[in-house]
C-alpha cells in the first residue's frame, strides 16, 4: 500500500489490518507519554484546500504523536490564492521534502491526480475530496462498531459499558447491520462507508428523501430506503449512522433539496421517539459536526448510545494507524515480505 | 579486527555445483530448554533476593511464552508469588531503529501487570539475543511506560555479533555463530515443540564458504 485514496481499493485483509493497528495504536493513547519514536525524521504535510478543523488537527495530532514533523499548508492565505496551480504546489513540496501528503480538497479526484501524476514521490493520503471519499473517516467508523459490536460485545444489552481495550481485534463487521442517514448525495463519508463496511461484511442501508439520492446508488453494494422508521423498527439497525445536512442546502433558496429544515426533520431526523425504537446494542454514530435538532436531536446526541466523542478519538488512532502503514516501512520491499522470514524468526533479535 | 569471519579464495568446482542446504541441526531439545529456564529462574531469584519486586517481560513473539514459563517458576521456588501477576508482553515495533528498511510489520500488544513498572526490576525475556538492536528499542520502550528500579536481560540464546553496547544477564545457552547461520527458538506455545535449531542461512556458495571458514577458525 503506497497511497489511500479510496475505500474501494482496500480487501478485507488490508482494511483488518489498518484497524488492528489502530488498535495497538489506541493502547499507547491511554500511557503517561502519548509519544512514540516511530516516524521521527519523516515529514507530513497537511494540505488543506478546504477548511476543516476537526480532520486536520486530527491528522496532525496522529503525526505529532509518531514524531513526525508537520507542515499544515492551507490554501486560504497562501499562493494558491494567488492562482498558483495543484502541480505548483506539489513541486514546492517535492522540494521540501515531504514524506507524506494529507490532501483536502473540493474537487473530486484531486488526491487521485496527486498520487498518479508523477508529481511528488512521497504517500498520498486523501483526507476527503469533492463528493467522492473520505476513507479515514470510513475507517474509524468501522473500527468504533467493530470495538462497540464486534464478537462479544454484540450480546452487550448495556451499550454504556466502555468496551474492552482490544475488542474485536483480527475480527470483520460480518453480519453487522448498518443505517446510514441523510444527505447522502453530498456525502463522501457515506460513499467510502458503503465500500468498506460491505468489504467488511456489514449490511448498509442509506436512507435518505429521493432528491438527496444520487443517480447510480443501485450499482452500490448497499440498500436504499426512503422511510427511516421502517428501517429502524424492521431493520433492527446494529449502528445508526447520520450525515450532517448542510444549512445551504436545505431550503428552495439554495437548491431545493427538500421543502423545509422542519420537514426534514420529521422526516429523516434522530429525535427521541426514534431513539427508542433502537435495540438496546444499538449505537448511534455522527461524523461532526452536528446540527443540533435538525437530523440529531440533543437527545440522541447526547444519550449513552451515542459515540460521538469516541469517534473523534478512534480518528486519531486510525489515522495514526494509516501514516505508520504507509510510511514506517519500505513498500519496495513488500513484495518479498510475502515469503520471507521475519527478522525476529531469522534471529535477528 | 574484523566482526565476521574472512572470505577465503573460492576453488572454481564450487561456482558451478549448486549447493544443497543442510537440513537445521538442532542444539537444545526439550529437557535442555527446561533446565535453562529452571537455572534461569534460580539465577534471577538469588540475584534480585526474592521474586516480590520482579517483573518478566517477554518480547513477542517468542519471550512471551518464555516469560510466563519463568513466572511459573519462580512461583514454584517462592510459594507466595502469583505467577500470572509477574508477567507482561512488551511491544517494541514502534521503536525499532530499522523501520524504514523493511516492509511495515505488524504491531503487538503491550500488556503490563496490574502493579505496572514503577520501582520494579523488570527482567526482559528474549529468545535469541543478536545484535541488541531489539533490547535497545525495549528499553525505550520501557520509558515510555514507567520507570523501574532496574532493567534485567534474559535470552534463552546467546548467539554473539553484538552491534551495540548491550550484555544479558541471564543466558540459558551461549551460542557461538556464523552471521550466515539462523537460530530458530521453537516453543510448545506457538510452534508445537521445543527446540533451538541452527540452519544456514543464504545457501549461495560465498555464504557456504565463508561458513566453512567460519567453522575452521574457531
Amino acid at each position: 500500500m503506497k497511497h489511500l485514496l479510496t475505500t474501494a481499493d482496500l480487501s478485507r485483509e488490508e482494511a483488518i489490518r489498518i484497524l488492528d493497528t489502530a488498535a495497538q495504536m489506541a493502547a499507547t493513547q491511554s500511557r503517561e507519554i502519548k509519544k512514540l519514536p516511530t516516524l521521527r525524521g519523516r515529514t507530513v504535510v497537511n494540505l488543506f484546500f478546504e477548511d476543516s478543523t476537526r480532520t486536520r488537527i486530527s491528522f496532525e495530532t496522529a503525526a505529532k504523536r509518531l514524531s513526525a514533523d508537520v507542515i499544515n499548508f492551507s490554501a486560504k492565505g497562501s499562493s494558491v490564492s494567488k492562482g498558483e496551480s495543484l502541480k505548483d504546489t506539489a513541486l514546492t513540496l517535492q522540494a521540501m521534502g515531504a514524506d507524506a501528503v494529507v490532501i483536502r480538497h473540493q474537487a473530486s479526484g484531486a488526491p487521485h491526480t496527486l498520487a498518479n501524476a508523477g508529481w511528488v514521490d512521497s504517500a498520498v493520503i486523501n483526507a476527503g475530496d469533492g463528493m467522492h471519499q473520505h476513507p479515514t473517516q470510513a475507517l474509524l467508523d468501522a473500527y468504533t462498531i467493530r470495538r462497540h459490536l464486534s464478537g462479544a460485545r454484540r450480546d452487550a444489552t448495556d451499550p454504556t459499558s466502555a468496551p474492552l481495550a482490544g475488542a474485536g481485534v483480527g475480527q470483520d463487521l460480518a453480519g453487522l447491520h448498518v443505517a446510514v442517514v441523510g444527505d447522502v448525495l453530498h456525502s463522501r463519508v457515506a460513499r467510502s462507508n458503503v465500500q468498506l463496511l460491505t468489504t467488511l461484511g456489514a449490511r448498509v442501508t442509506l436512507v435518505a428523501p429521493p432528491t438527496l439520492v444520487p443517480v447510480g446508488v443501485e450499482a452500490w453494494p448497499c440498500d436504499v430506503s426512503y422511510d427511516l422508521d421502517a428501517v429502524l423498527g424492521d431493520g433492527r439497525p446494529d449502528a445508526v449512522m447520520m450525515l450532517r445536512v448542510q444549512r445551504e442546502r436545505m431550503s428552495s433558496s439554495g437548491g431545493g433539496f427538500f421543502p423545509s429544515p422542519l420537514e426534514y426533520t420529521r422526516n429523516y431526523g434522530l429525535d427521541s421517539r426514534r431513539l427508542r425504537l433502537l435495540d438496546d446494542h444499538t449505537i448511534v454514530m455522527h461524523p461532526g459536526p452536528m446540527n443540533r435538532g435538525l437530523e440529531i436531536s440533543a437527545e440522541a446526541a447526547d444519550s449513552p448510545r451515542a459515540v460521538i466523542v469516541e469517534q473523534v478519538a478512534n480518528g486519531v488512532a486510525v489515522r495514526m494507524a494509516v501514516l505508520y502503514l504507509l510510511l514506517a516501512g519500505d513498500v519496495t520491499h513488500e513484495a518479498s515480505d510475502k515469503h520471507g522470514v521475519s527478522p525476529k524468526e531469522a534471529g535477528q533479535s | 579486527m574484523t566482526s565476521g569471519p574472512a572470505v577465503p579464495e573460492r576453488p572454481a568446482t564450487e561456482q558451478t555445483a549448486p549447493v544443497e542446504p543442510p537440513a537445521p541441526t538442532e542444539v537444545l531439545g526439550a529437557p535442555e530448554i527446561a533446565r535453562a529456564l529452571t537455572r534461569i529462574a534460580h539465577e534471577i531469584l538469588e540475584r534480585n533476593k526474592g521474586g516480590s519486586d520482579v517483573v518478566l517481560l517477554g518480547i513477542p513473539t517468542r519471550g512471551v511464552p518464555l516469560a510466563e514459563r519463568l513466572a511459573l517458576r519462580l512461583a514454584e521456588v517462592e510459594p507466595g508469588l502469583d505467577a500470572a501477576g509477574l508477567v507482561g508482553t512488551l511491544d517494541v515495533t514502534m521503536h525499532r531503529d530499522d523501520l524504514h528498511r523493511q516492509p511495515p510489520r505488524a504491531i503487538g500488544t503491550t500488556t503490563l501487570p496490574a502493579a505496572g513498572i514503577d520501582g520494579k526490576v523488570v527482567v526482559l525475556v528474549d529468545d535469541v539475543l543478536y545484535s541488541g538492536r531489539t533490547i535497545r528499542a525495549a528499553l525505550d520502550a520501557i520509558s515510555d511506560i514507567g520507570r523501574p528500579r532496574a532493567v534485567q536481560l534474559a535470552a534463552l540464546v546467546d548467539r554473539g555479533h553484538r552491534e551495540l553496547p548491550i550484555r544479558p544477564d541471564y543466558v540459558g545457552k551461549n551460542l557461538p555463530t556464523s552471521v550466515h547461520e539462523r537460530v530458530h527458538v521453537r516453543v510448545a506455545e506457538i510452534d508445537g515443540d521445543d527446540a533451538v535449531l541452527i540452519s544456514q542461512g543464504p545457501t549461495s556458495p560465498e555464504a557456504t564458504t565463508a561458513q566453512a571458514a567460519g567453522e575452521a577458525s574457531r
